[in-house]
């Protein structure tokens, strides 16, 4: 499949990466080579395969609304980079 | 010139009234201080497992039966991904092809007055995100923001109207009359000022009779209905003005700004699939039969279309009073306890819309909090109706009911309210009066209707007002003969 330097940018702007000039063409032919690896799934019939939707043969897995405990607040922000009065902190937004 | 015509879809976010969280055991309280309602499965810690909260789905089922929903036999979730710091996992597990609702629709009155379809194209179940507070005056202002998760993974349902609305008083009236169901149905505390509901406008203008949709542009922060209807007028108008000089809209996301009545641009706005959706693989399918439908179905009370329905046709209610009733639920699920026992239901509506609405907002309380028993109500309606007090005297009981608590026959028998309706008690007192006022007797039996009014008043005074009036009038009229 074709990959265009367009497609592999749209996709790094989407994952917030930054990509340089030099690694371009390695992101082109890796992200090329899955897709084509991929499109031998297309070669399979299909017809009168239902949908999978889940890998595991389980369905309706509930818990009960019943309120436990949380976590305490100093392990919740104990490895955030930056804390100020009991929240998180995070860089400007935009 | 040519003539445009607008086309609305609304998408409501109502956060559901479950005690603890979709997928952990954290409680779902408003409030709390920063970062103290939440745990490894809410704040997507590695190697967590998320479990769906059974509430959480019977509530959505409810909600999709009260708006005439399909409950899908088959729903599952899926991953939203983008990146932003109110959503500490960078995605929002929401469901994307497979909802748990389909197909609704609330009836609303159109701009003539008939009553007009609109469609509710499925109602998803997804995670509320966290809440940020900005250093500064806004988002674009402040150097650094603080991410609060206590509001993250609270469960919501996020309900998707087609674009079945004309102007921004059906927008208007399909929230309200949505607002009013989801309220009814016990799946929501809808407060709009508490965010517990939320609503955002898809709003796109195109020639009269055109069947091609324009470019279409979502609003949001809409605080109110109120903010709403204006915002929608703002933007028909801002688009309108656009088209007729020729500018192309552009499809974005806009936010409301309340102080200056208009909308502004936010972002141009994702396509779907941006957001990379893919199956939550965490969580497993929800199957939902027959059987369990009809159990949900079952917990559902009267809802507001039927109930005004039956308030008019078996109460003989006006319009106007069914309105006021079937507009508050705590009231009229009042109205039907009251009227379990007590029969005459205009009466019971008069007393529910007057005083009793009077006390509570005097009181300053909410109609949830109505202090008085239903029975107590029935059996003071019942004392004033049979004439065992009279009209005021039971105002006063009523007013004291809502001040102390006590029961009305204590309060009538404590400050003497009992009508004296036995005529040989009265007897005495009216042949006392007559005797006094021999002058006033005399008028009446010369012919002057008015001294019977003189003649009562006396006898009500003379019985600290507790006689029965028409028992008076009674034996005046045959002792006067």
């Amino acid at each position: 499949m074709a990959i265009t330097v367009n497609d592999v940018e749209y996709v790094a702007k989407l994952a917030k990466l930054t990509i340089a000039d030099e690694e371009m063409d390695g992101y082109i032919k890796k992200l090329s080579a899955i897709l084509d690896y991929m499109q031998q799934l297309q070669e399979i019939d299909t017809n009168g395969v239902p949908l999978t939707t889940h890998v595991l043969p389980l369905e309706n897995i509930f818990r009960k609304d019943e309120v436990k405990p949380c976590l305490p607040r100093e392990k919740v922000l104990a490895n955030a980079p930056d804390t100020e009065d009991g929240y998180f902190k995070v860089p400007k937004i935009f | 010139m040519t003539e445009f015509q607008t086309v609305i879809g609304l998408e409501f976010h109502a956060e559901l009234k479950t005690k603890t969280k979709i997928f952990c055991s954290c409680p779902t309280t408003f409030a709390g201080e920063p970062n103290t309602h939440v745990c490894p499965v809410c704040l997507g810690l590695p190697g967590v497992l998320p479990v769906l909260n059974k509430r959480a789905v019977e509530l959505a089922m409810k909600a999709g039966l009260a708006l005439n929903c399909q409950i899908s036999p088959f729903s599952k979730f899926d991953r939203k991904n983008y990146f932003y710091p109110d959503l500490p996992k960078a995605y929002q597990v929401t469901q994307y092809p497979l909802p748990i609702c389909k197909s609704g629709y609330i009836t609303v009155p159109d701009a003539d007055g008939n009553e007009k379809n609109i469609r509710i194209n499925r109602i998803h179940l997804e995670e509320d995100a966290g809440k940020l507070v900005h250093s500064g005056e806004s988002i674009t202002t402040s150097n650094y923001s603080l991410p609060d998760y206590n509001r993250a993974a609270v469960p919501l349902i996020e309900i998707v109207s087609e674009p079945d609305m004309a102007s921004a008083e059906e927008a208007k009236a399909f929230g309200d009359k949505l607002k009013l169901i989801l309220e009814y149905a016990g799946v929501s505390d809808v407060k709009m000022e508490q965010g517990s509901l939320r609503c955002d406008v898809n709003i796109s203008l195109m020639p009269k009779g055109s069947d091609k949709l324009g470019t279409k542009v979502e609003i949001k922060n809409l605080n109110s209905f109120r903010a709403m209807h204006r915002a929608i007028q703002f933007e028909e108008d801002r688009q309108r003005r656009m088209i007729e000089r020729g500018e192309k809209i552009v499809q974005e996301t806009r936010t409301w700004d309340e102080g200056s009545g208009q909308t502004l641009s936010m972002r141009s706005k994702e396509n779907d699939h941006d957001y990379r959706y893919f199956p939550e693989p965490d969580l497993v399918p929800t199957v939902i039969t027959p059987e369990w439908i009809e159990a949900v179905r079952s917990e559902l009370p009267e809802l507001p279309d039927k109930r005004e329905k039956r308030l008019k046709e078996e109460c003989g209610l006006s319009y106007y009073d069914c309105a006021q009733i079937v507009a508050t639920p705590a009231l009229a699920f009042f109205f039907d306890e009251v009227a379990k026992i007590f029969d005459d239901k205009k009466t019971i509506a008069n007393w529910l819309i007057g005083d009793v609405s009077r006390l509570i907002n005097v009181a300053e309380k909410e109609y949830e909090q109505i202090p008085i028993a239903a029975d107590d109500l029935a059996y003071l309606l019942e004392q004033a109706k049979s004439g065992a007090i009279n009209n005021n005297s039971a105002k006063a009981v009523l007013e004291e009911m809502f001040a102390s608590g006590k029961k009305p026959a204590e309060i009538i028998s404590e400050r003497g309210f009992a009508q004296i309706s036995d005529s040989s008690a009265l007897e005495e007192a009216v042949k006392a009066v007559i005797e006094a006022n021999a002058k006033a007797a005399e008028d009446f039996r010369a012919g002057k209707q008015q001294a019977m009014g003189f003649l009562m008043g006396q006898v009500m005074k003379a019985t600290k007002g507790q006689a029965n009036p028409n028992l008076v009038k009674e034996l005046l009229a045959k002792m006067l003969k």
